[in-house]
């Protein structure tokens, strides 16, 4: 689903270059739940971008379901990422002034789907988090861990092939994280591939995999698999 | 995604609603500012027979000589710009375009039938019956007068709409007559509404009124002794009572030709200049033939229908506008670049550059049309200010067409949009990596 080998970002200036992922290798299979981890500053957030197709890289190959996405333009980056990855924020990142049904149509937009589909996906995703009753609510009016779960559906609705993200309960206390952490196994459960960045280690441990990252190089990445319990396990 | 964008556009707005009235009111007083000037510009530089205007010449001819004409008029090298009676009866009898006409304004005491209503006076020209058909005047009911009235010196009128309202009641007044200055005459033609702006046919008085109410035969006011409302202009002897006047040198007729082909007017030409080499011959000009001939737009520019003042003031605005439209591109980036985390997440969930670019610039295309709204009623106030600073023949000019009101609105909304490029493409490169990253 996610391959990435070789790859490598750095970020320069006149005078200095700085690496954010070097010599960067993954590969993350359809139905995986793999967590990113590593230290502030180690390039987990710069990986999930560049996996987001919302940064571009400096080497090496990154190929997202089968297709190389090196030299894509603007537009066939922007229809992939509608199109095949769902993104969730540590900050939820729900626009303010639309309430959760506009939030959640607005991939759906620019997807060009017709009236009735979007209506229908809006419905479908919020169901599927619990928040049918609250779809003309606007994102101040919702609690933390619901504004997540309507990230999450928004996320949903379009059928990605890979959810990432970001950080998913930082923002959130024990109870509302433990809520979305339960959404998302739910999720990986049906079949979906997740890759989660986080930092900490509780969460970690219940996704399927970790792949640890320090100075923007993966760390023993074949050294940690294990299974969460109810996962399925993949070859 | 217009609809779609255009309701973003409109829940943006409401967003910051401060930043938004401050946008919408640059952009309108500036739209205000220029449409007062450019609203009266327009009206003052409009073609007012844009089907004929090639086709309608005045000419001119020094029968004056060039330095009499640079002593009174203070302008050396122009030419008179009215004829005298001798070159426009001259102009006439030779038949040298396809439609011609002297005419002169004039005014007359016009006593109603109904003893209650008072005579009064009314303004009127005469001229010959090419008039109509050469300027297209169209008629409500009857029609002009023919050729044959113009030689029989006829006792006919075509009068106004406004006039037959006012005598007759608005019912049809062909055949009936109106009294003016104690004498009959028939009524054989009532005008509809035509207003030509500016009133290019005599530019001497009131360029911007509305034409005469009555019009009669020339050769009839002429027997008449029915004295000119306009310039007289003369130099040198200007003659004795009536017949000494219009055998003098004295220029106070205005005179069309209808040439309808180029070749028409190139022939026009040499039939003036022959005309005036055959005055230097017969002792009359003692100077070289110096004739000019000039289409109606021609005649415009050549008149100083458009003042230079007016041409200032549309300068002026539109800097205004200018400097208006920098503002509201100031408030509009600083207004996008506030919403960077949102277009940040847009990107994320699939908006391309170009999407995001059309959302923000539909966004300025509508405060471009509040700001438009707000500068037409602010039109309004500038040519309701403009009427106490202008001239009164200007005021009749100072009003609001369809068509102002639509330039006031496409004006802002492109204004807008074109200040809104900079902004707009600036929020369309938001690096949406670094905006969610910051979150």
């Amino acid at each position: 689903m996610l391959k990435m080998t070789h790859l490598s970002k750095a970020y320069r200036t006149e005078v200095v270059e700085t690496y954010a992922l070097r010599d960067f290798s993954i590969h993350v299979r359809e139905g995986e739940f793999v967590a990113v981890t590593g230290p502030s500053g180690s390039g987990k957030t710069t990986f999930l971008t560049i996996a987001g197709l919302l940064e571009e890289f400096s080497g090496g190959e990154y190929q997202l379901d089968g297709a190389d996405v090196r030299g894509l333009d603007d537009n066939q980056r922007s229809r992939l990422r509608n199109q095949k990855i769902g993104f969730i924020f540590q900050a939820f990142n729900l626009i303010s002034d639309l309430n959760v049904q506009d939030n959640i149509d607005v991939p759906l937009r620019y997807r060009g789907l017709n009236g009735a589909e979007r209506r229908r996906r809006i419905q479908d995703s919020l169901a599927r988090v619990g928040l049918s009753a609250r779809a003309r609510h606007y994102p101040a009016e919702l609690s933390g861990g619901q504004q997540q779960r309507v990230a999450i559906a928004r996320a949903l609705a379009g059928s990605p092939r890979l959810l990432l993200a970001d950080e998913p309960t930082g923002n959130l206390d024990t109870q509302m994280a433990r809520g979305v952490m339960d959404l998302l196994e739910e999720l990986h459960r049906d079949g979906a591939t997740i890759v989660m960045v986080t930092h900490d280690p509780e969460l970690a441990i219940r996704a399927q995999r970790e792949v640890h990252i320090v100075d923007g190089q993966v760390v023993d990445l074949a050294a940690h698999p294990r299974l969460v319990v109810g996962a399925q396990t993949h070859a | 995604m217009f609809n779609y964008y255009f309701r973003l556009a409109l829940r943006s707005l409401k967003r910051n609603v401060v930043l938004t009235a401050l946008m919408i009111a640059a952009i309108g007083v500036g739209i205000g500012a220029s449409m007062t000037t450019l609203t009266l510009f327009r009206a003052m530089a409009s073609d007012p027979i844009p089907q004929k205007s090639a086709q309608l010449f005045e000419p001119q001819i020094d029968n004056w000589g060039p330095l009499k004409h640079g002593e009174v008029t203070g302008e050396s090298g122009s030419l008179p710009e009215q004829v005298s009676y001798t070159d426009a009866m001259a102009w006439m009898n030779a038949h040298a375009a396809r439609r011609q006409t002297a005419m002169y304004a004039t005014s007359l005491a016009l006593t109603p039938s109904n003893p209650d209503v008072r005579p009064f006076q009314i303004p009127a020209r005469a001229t010959f019956s090419d008039f109509f058909p050469m300027f297209d005047v169209p008629f409500l009911f009857g029609g002009p007068w023919n050729s044959a009235d113009d030689a029989d010196h006829a006792d006919v009128v075509v009068i106004t709409r406004d006039l037959n309202d006012k005598v007759f009641g608005g019912a049809n007044s062909v055949g009936k007559t109106v009294n003016l200055d104690n004498h009959d005459y028939r009524v054989v033609g009532v005008v509809d509404r035509w207003e030509p702006i500016p009133r290019f046919y005599d530019l001497n008085n009131d360029k911007y009124g509305k034409p005469e109410e009555l019009f009669l035969p020339f050769n009839r006011a002429i027997d008449g002794h029915m004295m000119m409302w306009g310039n007289n202009n003369c130099s040198g002897d200007v003659g004795v009572g009536w017949e000494g006047h219009l055998h003098s040198e004295c220029v106070w007729l205005q005179f069309w030709a209808e040439l309808p082909t180029p070749a028409d007017a190139a022939r026009y030409r040499s039939f003036l200049n022959n005309y005036a080499a055959e005055q230097q011959r017969t002792g009359r000009f003692h100077w070289p033939p110096h004739t000019e001939l000039r289409d109606v737009r021609e005649w415009l520019v050549y008149q100083h229908a458009v003042t230079s003042e007016v041409r200032i003031l549309v300068l002026v605005s539109f800097s205004f506008l200018f400097v208006c439209l920098l503002n509201a591109m100031g408030l509009m980036l600083a207004k996008l670049l506030g919403r960077a985390g949102d277009i940040g997440v847009r990107r994320a969930l699939g908006a391309s550059h170009a999407a995001i670019f059309a959302q923000c610039l539909i966004e300025a295309a509508v405060i471009g049309l509040a700001g438009g709204l707000l500068g037409l009623a602010l039109t309004a106030l500038g040519l309701l200010g403009l009427r106490s600073l202008l001239s009164e023949e200007v005021n009749g000019l100072a009003h609001l067409s369809p068509v102002d009101i639509g330039i006031a609105v496409l004006l802002a909304i492109v204004a807008t949009m074109i200040a809104g490029l900079y902004p707009t493409w600036r929020a369309a490169h938001v690096q949406p990596a670094w905006q969610l990253k910051a979150q």
